[in-house]
């Protein structure tokens, strides 16, 4: 199905997030949509999928203008759209999401659907247990849920919205080999991404979206520079840090334990010296997550020791490590790291007044105004942390962070967030191990944890490696190693054998 | 005590059970909606004394029985037009609500006060009555016990076998997302309230026309069944099996409490009639203990065997709320 957008205008309140859009995207092609966060990407494909009205423009597939009253109103007239966060329902069961919404009389036949969850999933190589519950799922898995469910409910235009974020490399590659074969088979796939390599990797067209307007289009092969300019608007290198000169042990793990009721890992040992970056990598839930919270006191380890600066601070709370100088950094910016409600002023009064009962209006101005300064945050000091990019958020916490600390954990440092964003933030990372900090994360970006740790742990199959240098990996092996290939080589022969239990779910 | 008697006070059970039963399948059914209906204490003793006086004045049993769930449809009715259509915080609302219909009941229901009344005549169901223990415990009672008995199921039916039910599922846990599945999630959160709201009511004139006939005013002894049937919602994980298994248990406290009474002379009486309160509230936080942040951490210090079974139990008892319980949605 050909899709055409024409003079799409969308406004809301003040901010103009779609000036003018038209584009025309033939059938049986992958179309990138690239773009900085808050480019107006999101926007755009909300509104082709029904989910927001324009307020000007139109829209034609095939040639004829069409009007969307809702989400459903636009699949029935064949476009569907994969949400970042898969738009289903965790606690139910993959078939009764997979039914929940058909069309059909009062009960749903779950024979029929079962057969076409299965050989639909069967064509593109997805295996889905339609038993499971989603909740037990991978990300990468509730999108296959998704892609299958669209396909089912004969979706011809598929739109992906940075399906990418949180899938392992080996889910990555399986998506790819399916929108190539969608595309093969006629279907329009519109794929949204802010990663370079993506748009290089599978799409054959892209379309460049600069703070609501359409700066440009591309066919492959693509002179990426180009397009780096046209997303800035100016050139930016990746390029490797200098090294950071390491210092005495800042947190030393001795034959760490921790399990959840499908994983159990054992026998992690490791030393983390001042300066020093080690990154986690691993499939989602492989329990790289666990490892880290027990590392920080936010979970009890299971067994073994964790010392930090010297002390043993096994079993003690969260709060001990952070009065002693760690700070955590979750993924989920807005439940876990912020208040949504309260005002950049009041997170940093929150963090930096120490003293007195009342909050000092002027100083917490003042402070606000240099945290946005210094971290060159986008917004005021009164506006709400939930009114934040992600970007900005994250920016936000690093502000909130005392100066003096020895060790931060992090999640996903740069989930979500754009290039620039990302080289930013990790540059004030650099600057805090130059200042004598470790840093301890977690990323399922192979890219982020090549380019700056100095040592990688990979999990697989609830087992941990020892401490890779980075500089002995690449993307390629790093990926084969998160998905197993090798992996037994690179596991500490010397620690106990950690096992999963039978009833991994 | 002798086997009959004990036959007897379980079949009474059964029936002090029912309107709890309306009641929390009522909640259960606006909540997995994703709505909290917090006036179902107040409803219930609207509805009682609504019902009540209805039935008297008019004669007529199930004009009763029509104006219960009346009062019950309207007053959950309000709340969906204030946080649905207002949007206001149902929390606040439904507290209000809960306080007023509770005041507005003793203040009308005055003129009503110990006056006899109709009652629900027993209906002994022939043949199924004769079957051994099951046919005294189940099947000889009036029509709405059988009606609750058959809500049970039909509920449970339909909230995990249509495909309307998983609709209403998909409501409460992830509006947005059952928005892009084709529901009109206004307009469905309206109807599973007032529906929801009409169960609550109809526990009203279950009890003053039924199980605990007639209209004393303040000592009725309704006041506090409607904050168990919400406790119930919960206990039972939304599921309106397991929340009628909680209704029986609670109605059974109730029982028990009178049993023991003759063989504890010197616990006031009073402290034996409010014991199942607190102890649907302690089964409650032990449904839920495995949540904890002491429990995990606990947990985390046990020996492997124990720590298994234990986190094991915990896991099979402990509920999740339908994530989006009490959150208002915007389509855009």
């Amino acid at each position: 199905m050909q899709v055409e957008l024409r003079n799409i205008h969308k406004f809301f309140g003040p901010v103009h997030a779609n000036r003018g859009i038209t584009l025309t995207i033939p059938a049986g092609t992958i179309q990138g949509l690239l773009g900085e966060n808050g480019a107006g990407k999101s926007t755009l494909m909300k509104i082709l999928s029904g989910f927001i009205r324009p307020d000007q423009g139109e829209i034609r597939l095939d040639g004829q203008s069409v009007t969307f009253h809702s989400p459903a109103d636009a699949l029935a007239q064949g476009i569907g759209m994969l949400h970042q966060d898969p738009l289903d329902f965790p606690p139910m069961r993959v078939l009764d999401n997979f039914v929940t919404g058909s069309p059909g009389g009062l009960l749903p036949d779950r024979e029929d659907a079962r057969q076409a969850l299965l050989s639909i999933s069967q064509q593109f190589g997805f295996s889905l247990d339609p038993d499971a519950y989603v909740d037990t799922l991978t990300v990468g898995e509730r999108q296959q849920l998704e892609i299958v469910r669209l396909l089912w409910l004969g979706a011809r235009v598929l739109i992906f919205d940075e399906p990418t974020t949180g899938i392992s490399a080996q889910q990555r590659q399986k998506l790819f080999a399916a929108l190539r074969r969608l595309a093969d088979e006629g279907r329009t796939i519109i794929f949204v991404t802010h990663k370079l390599e993506e748009v290089q990797a599978l799409c054959h067209r892209v379309a460049v979206l600069r703070a609501g307007e359409l700066v440009g289009t591309a066919d492959a092969p693509y002179d990426l520079d180009r397009l780096v300019e046209m997303m800035f608007g100016k050139v930016i290198s990746v390029g490797r840090a200098d090294p950071v000169p390491l210092g005495e042990t800042v947190l030393a793990l001795e034959d760490l334990a921790v399990e959840d009721h499908r994983l159990n890992i054992r026998g992690v040992t490791l030393n983390i010296r001042a300066g020093e970056v080690v990154g986690l990598a691993g499939m989602e839930g492989s329990g790289q997550r666990r490892l880290l919270r027990a590392a920080a006191g936010l979970i009890r380890p299971t067994g073994g020791r964790v010392r930090f600066l010297g002390r043993d601070m096994t079993g003690r709370p969260y709060l001990d490590f952070h009065r002693a100088g760690a700070a955590y950094i979750p993924a989920d910016r807005m439940t876990e790291g912020l208040f949504p409600d309260l005002t950049i002023a009041e997170h940093v009064a929150l963090a930096r007044q120490r003293v007195g009962f009342f909050l000092r209006a002027e100083a917490m101005r003042a402070w606000a105004q240099e945290a946005i300064r210094h971290f060159s945050i986008r917004g005021r000091p009164e506006t709400p942390a939930r009114a934040l990019s992600g970007g900005n958020q994250q920016r936000l916490l690093l502000a909130l962070m005392r100066p003096d600390l020895r060790l931060i954990f992090m999640e996903h440092p740069t989930r979500g967030l754009d290039l620039e964003s990302a080289l930013w933030i990790w540059g004030q990372l650099k600057n805090r191990c130059r200042q004598g900090a470790a840093l301890f994360f977690m990323s399922s970006d192979l890219e982020e944890l090549l380019n700056y740790s100095d040592r990688v742990l990979v999990f697989f199959g609830g087992r941990v490696s020892r401490p890779l240098p980075a500089t002995e990996l690449d993307v390629e092996k790093l990926g084969q190693l998160i998905g197993g290939y090798g992996f037994d080589r690179v596991v500490n022969t010397a620690a106990p054998a950690a096992h999963t239990e039978g009833e991994a779910a | 005590m002798t086997w009959d008697t004990i036959l007897t006070g379980l079949a009474g059970v059964v029936a002090m059970a029912t309107p709890v039963v309306f009641a929390t399948l009522g909640e259960t059914l606006t909540e997995r909606a994703g709505v909290i209906n917090l006036s179902v204490n107040g409803t219930i003793l609207l509805a009682a004394m609504g019902g009540f006086a209805a039935a008297l004045t008019t004669d007529n049993l199930w004009l009763g029985f029509g104006v219960g769930m009346l009062i019950g449809g309207v007053v959950a009715a309000l709340l969906a037009f204030t946080s649905l259509s207002l949007k206001q915080s149902q929390i606040a609302v439904g507290f209000v609500l809960a306080l007023l219909t509770r005041d507005l009941a003793y203040y009308l229901g005055n003129p009503f006060v110990g006056k006899q009344g109709p009652r629900v005549p027993v209906m002994t169901l022939p043949g199924l009555s004769r079957i051994p223990v099951l046919g005294a415990l189940l099947f000889d009672h009036d029509p709405l016990t059988y009606l609750s008995i058959v809500l049970i199921f039909v509920t449970w039916f339909w909230v995990y076998k249509t495909r309307p039910g998983l609709i209403l599922q998909g409501l409460g846990e992830r509006p947005a997302a059952a928005y892009a599945r084709g529901a009109n999630v206004r307009l469905q959160r309206y109807v599973y309230t007032i529906l929801g709201g009409m169960l609550v009511g109809l526990a009203g004139p279950t009890y003053s026309l039924s199980v605990k006939a007639g209209w004393k005013g303040t000592i009725s002894g309704l006041d506090g069944i409607g904050w168990i049937a919400l406790a119930l919602t919960i206990f039972g994980a939304w599921n309106p099996l397991r929340g009628a298994v909680g209704a029986y248990l609670f109605a059974l406290l109730q029982w028990l409490s009178l049993v023991v009474q003759p063989y504890l002379p010197d616990v006031p009486t009073q402290v034996l009639q409010v014991a199942p309160f607190p102890l649907m509230i302690l089964t409650l936080l032990l449904v839920n203990i495995g949540n904890t942040e002491w429990m995990k951490r606990t947990l985390a210090g046990l020996p492997p065997d124990a720590r298994h079974t234990v986190a094991r139990i915990l896991r099979a008892m402990q509920v999740t709320p339908p994530a989006g319980l009490g959150r208002a949605f915007e389509e855009e």
